[in-house]
């Protein structure tokens, strides 16, 4: 297996060769640059300790500059030519996308895809986090439901098509209808604009676990007393949640909403392996991916429209982490 | 703590009730999946999987055979269709009970079992419950024997034909092992480089630390998509282009920003008094992070690489964009999505069956690690 033999060799090269960088980096500053021994030996632990961090960060800033934040500029200037990289259009790439009736279709489904998917998890999530929460048999379920999470996009659309199958021997859902006397079979996903919330579904299958797991954890560190208190003011169940703990959690369920909203919009494979974005389904990342390999400057603009979209929720995301870490 | 309210046995049942149901709609796409896969493929077109321990009704068909013993001037041929080769071939669990039979495909229960019919020029033919026939024909039949039409109750059969198939013809085993080759190196080679950093933004104090801390949760949201064009031309023309090397650059430098974030946030939760004590008794920072923080970071460790292991073991998108497109360095997912969905898109068992190939190592690695997969996401999104 020479391929499996070069990722072995990779792996022992990769971290070798960071162990290698780590301590002889330090051995070089500590030993050569700026010895702890002679006349300005104080100066130099200092020097020596001022450079240091940097020392640790370089290889992670090195990968992070290249590969996340050069193509947000490379990506923005490639997308101002066309698709032969010597012709600067301008905009004409962004004015002849806004233009095109498939990416309007595209960044409406989009839009519908990040209102609908991040709000059915969390709601969902939010659900089954209180439901198992005093089951005996909770962590069971909650396991169960969780699982989703480790299944690649691809194979959670191949799962799907098995519930969605244009016949009532292979679909679950043409067999239910089967079964209340519908005999011709439907493709859900060549309705008109429903066959967007079908896809939508798979997503919400697979995202509710993770929706579930965290706030499950918020709904455990919500102060006993707070509910007691409720309680024997003769709150009832419903008051309780909706009153009491819901708004207890609300910072956790905006950080839930917020981080699976910006997964929808990087996810193209379920479109991609489902429809193909055919049937009025496309989406932003599988438009994008149309045009990769043929025509840069179309999917690099469609990629930082991407990013313009992500972007408020980038600075939300900033701006939280600022003020923790003060 | 709901049962203050004395209602605890009114909503004790709903509650069991509807987590039941819920558990049961998130579990069935994926039992169907995993069923599918056992069944044989004749049987997936005949019935759903929601049927598979059910006998299911097949149509085959065969041809008598030619030995004739002499009644006057009709001969006749007895035998059991089951005997034919190629009627048994329908049946790989035995043929279960013939329902009807008949004698064109167009019509293949036409007559009703046990009862002999003229089938025309003077010819009949009975087929029994079990499968035995009695064809009665005026001529000699020579070396042709009758066709015969059936509908038999196969029983339940399942194989792992499928799997076998899967795994050794169709380039799936060439998959799994291109699956692997990415992935691993993919995993461990960020660890190390991210733990350096995280150490560095967690421990270590420097001007400008506020600001990369701010950087790196900006990146946690910068779309991939903005990096495939511009990173696989920068491949190209440093001589990387589309390969192995390619992806696990890109899958380190993709999985960074979570490791760093998640790596940081854990270490600066360890005990101070540890690492100012160490640092007193005159430990570098170099020392320090390997003898204390690092293992002390074990957990955190585990959950970053249990996330990095599950997204790039199921990543389609950095796949078809960072590997040659031949059949020989192509991983599941891209083989799944592009040749199987295309070329075999009804053919339901050889998918059920590579779709649960795929995700078989992922579950494993879900059950058996969950608890530091939870522990990894509280760290990354609770605050």
């Amino acid at each position: 297996m020479p391929v499996l033999l070069q990722g072995l060799i990779t792996i022992l090269v990769g971290v070798g060769g960071c162990v290698g960088y780590f301590y002889l980096s330090n051995l070089v500053l500590d030993k050569v640059i700026f010895p702890a021994k002679g006349p300005n030996i104080g100066r130099n632990i200092n020097r020596a300790n001022a450079v240091r961090p940097w020392l640790f960060l370089f290889p992670a800033i090195f990968v992070l500059g290249l590969y996340l934040v050069y193509p947000v500029v490379g990506s923005f200037l490639r997308s101002l030519y066309g698709r032969n990289p010597d012709t600067f259009v301008g905009l004409g790439n962004y004015i002849s996308l806004f233009n095109s009736p498939d990416f309007r279709t595209s960044f409406l489904n989009n839009f519908l895809w990040a209102i609908f998917v991040p709000a059915a998890s969390t709601f969902l999530g939010l659900l089954v986090a209180q439901l198992t929460d005093k089951l005996s048999w909770g962590n069971i379920a909650k396991s169960l439901i969780f699982m989703p999470m480790a299944i690649s996009f691809v194979g959670a659309s191949l799962i799907w098509k098995f519930v969605y199958a244009n016949d009532a021997d292979i679909g679950l859902i043409n067999a239910v209808r089967a079964m209340f006397g519908f005999d011709n079979p439907i493709d859900v996903l060549q309705i008109p604009f429903w066959n967007n919330f079908f896809l939508m579904i798979i997503l919400v299958w697979i995202q509710t676990g993770f929706a579930m797991v965290i706030l499950s954890a918020a709904l455990r560190g919500i102060p006993e007393e707070t509910i007691e208190a409720a309680i024997l003011d003769g709150a009832n169940p419903w008051q309780l949640f909706f009153k009491i703990k819901v708004p207890q959690i609300m910072a956790t369920i905006v950080v839930v909403w917020t981080t699976i909203t910006i997964l929808v919009l990087k996810v193209f494979d379920i479109v991609y392996t489902m429809t193909g974005g055919n049937f009025g389904t496309e989406i932003l990342p599988s438009y994008m991916m149309d045009f990769m390999f043929r025509d840069d400057g179309r999917a690099t603009a469609i990629a930082f429209v991407i990013m313009l979209v992500v972007l408020p929720v980038m600075v939300w995301n900033i701006i939280e982490a600022r003020k923790e870490t003060r | 703590m709901d049962n203050i309210a004395g209602q605890k046995s009114s909503l004790t049942w709903a509650t069991h009730l509807s987590v039941l149901i819920l558990v049961i709609l998130w579990l069935v796409p994926t039992v169907g999946l995993l069923v599918s896969s056992f069944r044989d493929r004749d049987q997936i077109s005949e019935s759903g999987w929601w049927q598979a321990p059910f006998a299911v009704e097949l149509t085959a068909r065969g041809r008598t055979g030619t030995e004739a013993t002499q009644d006057g001037d009709i001969f006749v041929v007895t035998g059991n269709i089951y005997d034919d080769p190629e009627a048994a071939g329908y049946f790989p669990g035995g043929g279960g009970e013939v329902v009807a039979f008949g004698t064109s495909g167009r019509n293949p229960g036409e007559f009703p079992v046990g009862e002999p019919v003229e089938i025309g020029d003077g010819e009949t033919l009975v087929v029994n419950v079990d499968g035995s026939y009695e064809w009665r024909t005026p001529e000699d039949p020579g070396d042709r024997g009758q066709r015969v039409y059936f509908a038999a109750e196969s029983p339940p059969s399942f194989t792992t034909a499928n799997y076998e198939q899967v795994l050794t013809a169709d380039n799936m085993d060439r998959a799994f092992i291109n699956t692997l080759t990415v992935t691993i190196p993919a995993t461990i080679i960020p660890i190390l480089v991210a733990a350096f950093a995280a150490y560095a933004l967690a421990w270590m104090d420097f001007p400008g630390r506020g600001v990369l801390i701010a950087i790196v949760v900006g990146l946690l949201v910068v779309p991939l998509q903005l990096a495939l064009v511009p990173m696989l031309n920068l491949h190209n023309r440093i001589g990387i282009g589309q390969s192995f090397m390619g992806i696990w650059f890109a899958h380190t430098a993709f999985g960074m920003p979570l490791a760093v974030y998640l790596l940081r946030n854990y270490m600066v939760g360890l005990p101070r008094d540890i690492i100012e004590s160490a640092k007193v008794d005159g430990a570098t920072d170099f020392e320090l992070f390997l003898r204390i923080v690092l293992p002390l970071s074990l957990p955190a460790l585990a959950a970053f690489s249990i996330f990095q292991f599950l997204w790039t073991w199921n990543d389609l998108l950095v796949a078809k964009v960072f590997l040659p497109s031949d059949d020989a360095s192509k991983v599941m997912t891209v083989k799944i999505a592009d040749d199987l969905l295309g070329s075999r898109g009804g053919d339901w068992g050889i998918l059920a069956t590579a779709a649960f190939v795929s995700i078989a190592v992922p579950l494993i690695v879900f059950f058996s690690m969950q608890r530091f997969l939870v522990r990894g996401l509280l760290a990354g999104s609770v605050k």
